[in-house]
């Protein structure tokens, strides 16, 4: 009846798990229950679950991955303290079925469930505001993306409580992750939470491609658009050409686990390489799908704090679509060692070092942006330059690794978790935290604090910096990542301090969270009246904070590059504001369930297989197909906003604008 | 925030070292004389058509790239058949090249279906449907009954690699064909409740897309799976 | 967005779409339905002929095969090289380019490795693990 799913299943026996989940139940149940009480349900239903609005579910976005943040850190505290414990013969306090099930935890999470949704939920906010449009191309959509999205966070999370996770590493290489040799439900869990989520972020990967590339406001030609468009549009690009590799690979892997076939196993002629091959020519792009929309974070901000134009736009734009292309040519450079020949190994090697090119043309345009601007040293540009400093570092240690014969011998060592927690956390991570400070005011209408801001630039750096640079060190020295317990005691010292610089890197996160809470206490003083806080040059800013619903009342007419600059200068020039158009009801898309009942048949049916509860698949698989049937039949779903109400709100934008834009004008009223 | 509030107007208005360019918007990048051919731009957001129209092509090309990835694992596996039945042994080809039939008849009887649809003729597109659907479903039955005899000779999909791959990569397009049909069968109620709105022209757009790409990754799949295979 | 939905100029097509009246329409399936059936009987007659040069068999059929997606992709799914359908092509090139890198990059590796790897007998691996055992 409920498959191999008993009460065995919940770990009763098991001190750390079991606590976690008493714990994690406890949160989610008074977290509940608190909006309940307040009778939130509603509200949250009725303005988020359903919303097809991007900027809400670009916020959603943002917020699951700042929560699921927490949950991989603390796997990265567990992992950390372990290791600086269990050294010479001392056992720890993590068994290692259990550490492993950490490691390939907090790998996974970070990856899919951390970095893609704060990636892609920025990307969502941002990308109409900065083209000029009311939404993105496929609003309902959006919302199946996320909600597909949170599926699988939930699938992860249940983990913990039922069951267990894989034991496997992050990306679960066979014949390991074959059903012989693990048997438990992990790696099911692993291959259906992913699978899910995978589908989610594919759907947004086109829904965002044909938004750039199909709506745009007048005049927004693909050489006016922010820098930020356009690596977005490359890292849309790459997850329309990498995710289905990823769903293959994933399914082949299933079919093996599932139905006894012979894609990956060490039997019938199956060949486990094929599945590290397949799996890294989705994991490399991967890495740019996460870095290139922070290198656009990081050119906007930089451009808007040093008041001036991005240096070198169109070189920027070239290094860009360079990288989406090339970052298809190198995914060999992930297993060197496996056995490929000299020639293949080279191939692969030299064009790893030539994807650098592009990455320091974009490297050197930052710092000539920056150079002879009047910069104005706010927390998105102390993320800038923290991160330009960390990132050319990683980047450095990936030549290095570029290189075959070294490789052979820092494969699978500390130094290449240090070099891609360098560039990830040093180029992901604290571009993404750039822009949740950057756009926040956007987004809530208030802007962060500052002092709280800056602290946390600095423990993320200091942290890092004591976190990753011992485990150079100590790969050099021949130590192999996701080790359980340690028998070189010499390694103890660089342990420490590891574990040290992952404490600091807590606080970092604590200083984030406080920011955050102090914000919103303070919210009234902080607000954002202007829409323009930073004096910003792209249309985003061109709306109030936060925009209203259909985010454009008229569509600006863009007439060049940094098209708000353009508007904001010639309004102070002439000292006054474009005449004020001819307003017009404005067509928006409904709330629709759509996606949050997209998910939950997704998750039935995730779960149900993990659990081989046959019927309950069929369940969801026809719940799926009736949903879908349904949301076919759909009429156009579109509701008015009458021309009147655009104007109101519109007016009331153009009165703030001249207030702070000309202010001689409006002083003597 | 409190300088961030202060205005625009204490920035440098000339760069003293000429690095970035001159302030404000336009930079002589544009202007009427300046042609972009890639894609809307000048004239706002592409119709709510060509939108869906894109997206769903944007759609199929990642199918395609999913189907990449089965093509270069059959190709990959193709020797491995651990003892096994190799493709020689197996294909009949007049069997496949039945199906190819099927699916190009089909195929083009759908493109005449959406002549009719979009002279909004609901007879005859029901009619093409109908056939569409007819042909993609002979199809789908001469694929099974292949797969249930192979099964049958112990040439089932856990024999070995080579038979994995072979009945992954060949029972995907059987299942995209499948969907086919679900999707062909509430589009033709969908045609027949509501008759041509936009939204349902739009539909049966994607759909014939959809449709017309399964034959074209078919072309790939007979080519390389049974006539290279059956050569071997 | 419906208000666009008549728009005066369209620079671009969605894919699949063309313009055209129903006899031209029907002219250009039916003409695309020869073709496409044509190359397929050619396709399947070098296939199991026994006259062509062996070697080249593999190269044929892969060019006959190409020449069918071309023709399917033109007349079927109205894909051409005119200006309204750059976006269109654009995608479809980005699609190939990837199609390519992901099978040719696969198959070289793969077969690289395999020479290089020597796969052992299964009764050698066996000895080695118990003689090391």
């Amino acid at each position: 009846m409920l498959g191999k799913l008993t009460l065995a299943a919940i770990p009763f026996d098991e001190p750390i798990p079991l606590a976690t989940s008493v714990v994690l139940i406890v949160v989610i149940g008074s977290l509940l229950t608190w909006i309940t009480v307040k009778g939130y349900w509603a509200y949250l239903y009725r303005e988020w679950f359903t919303s097809v609005d991007h900027k809400r579910i670009g916020v959603m976005y943002c917020l699951l991955a700042l929560v699921m943040l927490l949950r991989g850190f603390a796997d990265a505290l567990m992992m950390r303290s372990q290791q600086a414990m269990a050294i010479a013969g001392a056992p720890g306090y993590l068994p290692p079925e259990h550490y492993d099930q950490i490691f390939s935890a907090h790998g996974t999470i970070m990856i899919f469930f951390t970095a893609m949704p704060f990636v892609i939920g920025l990307m969502n906010f941002v990308l109409p505001l900065q083209l000029g449009v009311r939404d993105v191309a496929f609003p309902t959509l959006n919302s199946v993306s996320f909600w597909l999205t949170a599926s699988g966070v939930l699938l992860i999370n249940v983990s913990l409580v039922i069951g267990e996770f894989a034991r496997t590493g992050w990306l679960a290489y066979p014949p390991l992750s074959e059903l012989k040799y693990s048997p438990g439900v992990g790696v099911d869990y692993y291959l259906w939470s992913l699978q899910i989520a995978g589908v989610g972020t594919l759907l947004s990967g086109i829904n965002l491609v044909t938004t750039i590339l199909k709506m745009r406001a007048p005049g927004m030609t693909l050489t006016r658009m922010p820098v930020f468009c356009w690596t977005s549009l490359a890292s849309n690009l790459l997850i329309v050409a990498a995710f289905p590799i990823l769903t293959a690979t994933f399914a082949m892997l299933s079919l093996d686990r599932y139905l006894g076939f012979h894609f990956f196993t060490d039997d019938a002629g199956g060949n486990s390489m094929m599945y590290m091959n397949l799996i890294w020519a989705w994991g490399h792009p991967e890495v740019y799908i996460l870095i290139l929309p922070s290198f656009g974070i990081f050119s906007e901000v930089i451009s808007t704090f040093s008041g001036k134009p991005l240096f070198g736009y169109r070189s920027m734009i070239a290094a860009t679509m360079a990288i989406c292309v090339l970052s298809f040519l190198v995914w060999l450079h992930h297993f060197f060692t496996m056995g490929a020949g000299a020639d293949v190994n080279a191939f692969f090697g030299i064009t790893t070092m030539i994807i650098a090119v592009p990455t320091g043309v974009k490297v050197f345009n930052w710092l000539f942006t920056m150079y002879g601007g009047r910069v104005r040293f706010t927390v998105p540009i102390w993320w800038s330059l923290s991160f330009m400093v960390t990132f050319v570092i990683g980047g450095m240690t990936g030549v290095l690794l570029a290189v075959p014969p070294a490789d052979f011998v820092l494969h699978n060592s500390l130094f290449l978790v240090a070099h891609f927690h360098n560039v990830i956390i040093g180029g992901v991570l604290f571009g993404v935290f750039a822009g949740y400070t950057y756009w926040f005011p956007k987004a809530f209408g208030f802007t962060l604090h500052e002092g709280w801001g800056k602290a946390a630039v600095f423990c993320w750096t200091l942290g890092f910096y004591l976190a990753f640079m011992p485990l150079y060190v100590l790969g050099l020295m021949g130590a192999t990542r996701r080790m359980q317990h340690i028998d070189d005691p010499s390694w103890t010292p660089m342990l420490y301090v590891a574990m040290v610089g992952a404490l600091v890197i807590a606080a970092g996160i604590l200083c984030l969270v406080i920011q955050l809470v102090v914000s919103i206490r303070d919210r009234d003083n902080r607000r954002d009246l202007t829409g323009d806080p930073w004096d910003g040059r792209s249309l985003e800013w061109a709306t109030p904070s936060p925009p209203p619903v259909f985010n454009f009342a008229v569509m600006p007419n863009v007439e060049g590059e940094e098209a708000y600059w353009g508007i904001k200068r010639t309004a102070i020039e002439q000292q006054r504001l474009a005449d004020e158009p001819q307003y017009e009801a404005i067509e928006m898309p409904h709330n629709s369930p759509t996606g949050v009942i997209t998910a939950f048949f997704a998750s039935v049916m995730g779960f149900a297989m993990i659990w081989h509860i046959w019927w309950m698949v069929i369940l969801g698989a026809l719940g799926a197909f009736a949903t879908f049937v349904w949301f076919a039949w759909r009429d156009e779903d579109e509701y008015e906003i009458p021309a009147e109400e655009v104007a109101r709100i519109d007016r009331e934008r153009r009165r703030v604008r001249t207030e702070v834009l000309l202010p001689s004008l409006s002083r003597p009223a | 925030m409190s300088d961030a509030v202060t205005r625009a107007d204490h920035h440098p208005h000339h760069d003293p070292h000429k690095l970035g360019r001159a302030h404000g918007g336009g930079h002589g990048h544009h202007g009427p004389d300046t042609k972009h051919t890639i894609g809307a731009g000048e004239h706002g957001p592409a119709s709510k058509r060509i939108i869906v129209g894109y997206g769903f092509w944007i759609f199929l090309l990642s199918d395609i790239i999913m189907f990449s990835a089965i093509f270069a694992t059959y190709a990959v596996l193709h020797g491995a058949t651990a003892g096994g039945p190799t493709s020689a042994q197996l294909f009949d080809l007049s069997n496949v090249a039945i199906e190819t039939g099927c699916l190009l008849i089909s195929s083009f009887i759908c493109g005449l279906a959406m002549i009719a649809a979009h002279e909004r003729h609901m007879l005859w597109t029901q009619i093409g449907l109908v056939f569409t659907g007819l042909f993609g479903l002979a199809f789908l039955v001469l694929e099974l009954r292949e797969f249930a005899d192979m099964i049958a000779h112990g040439a089932g999909p856990q024999r070995s690699a080579f038979l994995s791959s072979f009945f992954t990569l060949v029972g995907c397009h059987g299942l995209h064909v499948t969907v086919g049909l679900l999707w062909l069968g509430t589009m033709m109620a969908q045609v027949w409740a509501k008759g041509f709105t936009q939204p349902i022209q739009r539909r049966l757009l994607c759909f014939s897309l959809f449709w017309h790409a399964l034959d074209i990754i078919w072309v790939a799949l007979f080519t390389i799976v049974y006539l290279l295979g059956a050569g071997q | 967005m419906s208000s666009h939905d008549q728009g005066v100029y369209e620079e671009d097509l969605a894919p699949g779409d063309e313009h055209s009246q129903v006899l031209a329409g029907v002219r250009g399936y039916a003409v695309g339905l020869i073709l496409a059936t044509g190359l397929t009987a050619t396709s399947f007659w070098v296939a199991a002929t026994h006259s062509l040069w062996g070697p080249g068999v593999p190269i044929g059929l892969c060019v006959l095969a190409i020449a069918q997606m071309g023709i399917h992709l033109a007349f079927f799914l109205h894909i051409t090289t005119g200006p309204d359908n750059t976006n269109n092509v654009l995608a479809l090139a980005f699609g190939v380019l990837i199609v390519f890198l992901v099978v040719a990059g696969s198959l070289w590796i793969m077969a690289n490795m395999n020479a290089n790897m020597m796969p052992m007998p299964m009764n050698q691996m066996t000895n080695l693990q118990m003689q090391h055992g």
